[in-house]
């Protein structure tokens, strides 16, 4: 038999239980990825059944089609411009009037729509029966009956939308939304008056497109000013005689009139399929909630979770990290000595294994983290954790659900950036995206407790404590900054819904964090790669070098004198001046040194700028660095990097100031790669790297210079 | 306060029980009079299912008093104190 293609658009508002059938439906035979220009996820899938090649598309979750955010231009588009076969729109049944909404949007667009209502065992358990029949006689439209969690419905779902396909007969333009006379009067003047002005069809359904210029749609206005070129001015004059005339009589906006209307509309159709028992039943999801979001022991929980997200991420995360940690080391191990010494061999131990070792070793971070997540999603909790924190987070002009990514951003913020997909307004992920690198990373605590703990002794838990709260001031300022100038206008409305309390399902989990860790794998591998193998270059060359004097022949010298323990002591000193003096010559060390006057006002020599150079491939390469450059190896000797940096010329004033400038300085390369993708702009990844350093060197200044000026050192 | 808020506070001196729905309490029930507020908020709220004629019952206040939680059309919903500001309701 022939096979056909079909393509299928899943539709349906957040949390009615799409993703659940659309992995029923493709299993893991999944591609995840962006819809063109945003950063709205895209997923599709393909699946052979009934003799068809069904191509399953899942589209962003949208409570409407009224193109405000992103997600709804997006399934807009999609249903328009792409025409799909089929588009399912998935119903959560017990939740059937406001899901009727989008419903009705759907059936107003020119396309073929099947209904699925989900989860219709839970809207009997709550005392609602729905007939089905009547909703699909009413509305002209089949109807299917799926229990998404329990993969029941789903193969006659496919069945129906294949039929659906394949009918030739065409899209019943009755039982659409029927609005007042004054209204419909007013849609078939002005849709004969642009019947009479086009000469080819308009792509879309005519009815359709005179609604939408009814309620002032700015993409449909776009979309006729390209189509009809210098008659499209004659319409919109017409239009804005419509509009103004249904002004007067209503009072109101058309668009908020028609919005009005269509639930109107809704509510009749309510009244005539769905029974109601009047029995009172216990609601559990209610009494849950009544606890977590509860006025005392609310916050106290909430803290309780993030508290173990946290600890299972950083501290069980741990384990894993070594492993991965000791099998890279265990490589290149066993590269070593089967490799002769060339550059090439150079070249794929200390830049390629190290710089991949150095991004893989996330790996567990990134799988825990993404499971908790998928966990606070797929219960419910994240929106009441966003209900929790909404007010702390409004002051900085931020929406509750940012309040998850900045946490973590104490962890590591390449995780923390990746979580901010779970904002739904561009402005309040962008912005939550530029805070979050101010949030002190794990990865920068070495460094603190290196300085710190050279100079303060035992004040250094006060200081390293004090720099993680300039972090967070910081943050708020940039935060309420911003909000008043780059990202001016009223924030997102914080109109959410709180879905009932679900038990998560293990599949959905699963795939939910694969899909981001191969995403991180895949994604951030090729430019860490890159990364790595520039920052090994500029430490490896030039090849040779005029050393100030010959080491090799030194070290033989001392052979021939002292005894067995000085030589050795002697020799390793020798050794590390040698590869001190190597990194001081190298590109990395002469760029250090020209860049050194920028870092003179702050207090931080050509040694400093040196390992904060490196730092851009992983904050903690900054203290080796320092080894390197100070010729103390902490291994040898715990304390020997201390003493060379108290007998250098840092101070612990400048050791304050190259710590703040630490903390706030461009994050490291992993960190960039992930906020060009996730913001899917150059402009804000260059904006981001430029704003954090700048802040970096103005807060390393007043510190150093103000410091100086009190005196003291 | 706004001049609707004046003139909401004016009626229900007279006796007249319409409130503005950021002044409801937990556990009292209403019906949407209005929904004010600009643009693109007040069709959101709209078309969230907060129309003219809707039953509300405020179920409760976040631990910090905003935003506040509401069960309309039988699923629950929260908003803003400063949007349900915008909101007018006759309270039952």
């Amino acid at each position: 038999m022939h096979k056909k293609n079909i393509t299928i658009a899943l539709a349906g508002n957040p949390n009615s239980g799409k993703t659940t059938i659309f992995n029923n439906i493709t299993g893991t035979r999944q591609k995840v990825g962006n819809w063109p220009g945003v950063t709205v996820e895209k997923k599709e899938g393909s699946v052979s059944k009934y003799g068809h090649d069904l191509k399953i598309i899942d589209l962003p979750g949208t409570y409407s089609l009224t193109p405000f955010s992103i997600e709804e231009i997006v399934a807009r588009d999609f249903v328009i411009e792409e025409s799909p076969d089929v588009v399912i729109d998935i119903i959560d049944a017990s939740n059937l009037e406001r899901s009727l909404y989008l419903a009705t949007q759907l059936r107003e667009l020119d396309c073929k729509v099947l209904f699925a209502l989900n989860m219709a065992d839970v809207a009997t358990s709550r005392g609602t029966k729905i007939d089905a029949n009547k909703l699909s006689e009413l509305l002209d439209v089949p109807v299917v009956f799926t229990i998404g969690n329990k993969n029941t419905g789903i193969d006659s779902l496919l069945k129906a939308a294949i039929k659906l396909a394949e009918s030739k007969s065409k899209i019943s333009q009755k039982r659409k939304v029927k609005y007042s006379n004054d209204i419909e009067n007013s849609i078939s003047k002005l849709q004969s008056f642009i019947e009479e002005r086009i000469e080819q069809n308009l792509p879309y359904n005519i009815r359709w497109t005179t609604i939408k210029l009814l309620e002032n749609d700015k993409i449909v206005r776009e979309h006729i000013r390209q189509k009809t070129g210098n008659k499209s001015l004659e319409i919109f004059r017409e239009v804005g005689t419509h509009r103004k005339h249904l002004l007067d009589r209503f009072d109101e906006d058309p668009e908020i009139v028609m919005t009005d209307e269509r639930y109107g509309f809704i509510a009749g159709i309510i009244k005539e399929v769905v029974t109601k028992s009047t029995k009172r039943r216990v609601d559990t999801s209610r009494n849950v909630d009544l606890v977590l979001t509860n006025r005392f022991v609310g916050f106290p929980i909430f803290i309780l979770f993030i508290w173990i997200m946290f600890q299972t991420t950083f501290a069980v995360g741990s384990y894993p990290m070594e492993w991965i940690d000791s099998g890279v080391n265990w490589l290149a191990a066993i590269l070593e000595p089967s490799l002769p010494d060339s550059l090439f061999k150079d070249l794929l131990l200390n830049g390629i294994i190290a710089g991949v070792g150095s991004v893989i070793i996330f790996l567990p971070n990134i799988l825990i983290l993404f499971l908790f997540i998928a966990i606070f999603e797929d219960t419910g909790y994240m929106a009441r954790a966003a209900f929790l924190m909404d007010k702390i987070m409004h002051l900085i002009g931020l929406h509750g659900k940012s309040f998850i990514p900045m946490l973590m951003g104490f962890g590591c913020s390449v995780p923390a950036i990746m979580a901010t997909r779970t904002l739904e307004s561009n402005k309040d992920r962008i912005l939550t995206i530029l805070i979050t690198p101010f949030m002190s990373c794990s990865a920068k605590l070495p460094i603190y407790i290196l300085l710190a703990g050279t100079f303060f002794s035992a004040k250094a838990g006060t200081v390293i404590f004090l720099i993680y709260i300039t972090g967070i001031i910081l943050s708020i300022i940039t935060g309420r900054l911003f909000r008043s100038t780059l990202f001016k206008g009223a924030d997102a409305p914080f109109v959410m819904e709180l879905p009932p309390y679900r038990v998560p399902m293990i599949k959905s989990l699963i795939i939910h964090m694969w899909d981001r860790s191969k995403m991180f794998l895949k994604k951030m591998g090729g430019i860490i790669l890159v990364g790595s193998v520039i920052v090994w270059m500029l430490t490896a060359f030039p090849r040779h070098i005029n050393y100030s004097m010959d080491y090799n022949e030194e070290i033989n010298n001392i052979n021939a004198s002292f005894t067995e323990k000085q030589k050795k002591a002697a020799i390793t000193k020798l050794k590390l001046a040698e590869k001190a003096e190597k990194t001081e010559k190298s590109f990395m060390g002469r760029i250090g040194k020209t860049i050194a006057p920028v870092f003179a006002p702050i207090g931080i020599d050509w040694r400093g700028s040196v390992a904060l150079l490196t730092g851009f491939v992983a904050k903690e390469i900054v203290v080796s660095t320092f080894g390197i450059l100070y010729a103390a190896e902490e291994t040898d000797e715990p304390d020997a990097l201390k003493n060379a940096l108290l007998s250098s010329e840092m101070t612990s004033l400048s050791a304050l100031s190259l710590m703040i400038f630490v903390l706030l300085y461009l994050p490291c390369v992993a960190t960039i790669a992930t906020i060009r993708r996730e913001t899917g702009s150059l402009k804000w990844t260059l904006f981001s790297i430029v704003y954090s350093t700048s802040i970096a060197w103005a807060a390393a200044f007043c510190i150093y210079q103000g410091g100086k000026i009190l005196g003291l050192t | 306060m706004g001049k609707l808020a004046v003139f909401v506070q004016a009626l229900s001196n007279y006796g007249v029980f319409i409130m503005l729905l950021s002044k409801m309490k937990e556990g009292q029930i209403g019906i949407i009079v209005r929904v004010g507020g600009n643009g693109a908020l007040r069709r959101r709220v709209l078309e969230m299912g907060l129309t003219k004629g809707t039953e509300i019952y405020v179920e409760k206040y976040a631990p910090l008093k905003d935003p506040l939680e509401l069960i309309i059309k039988g699923y629950h919903i929260s908003l803003r104190v400063e949007e349900a500001a915008n909101i007018t309701v006759d309270k039952l």
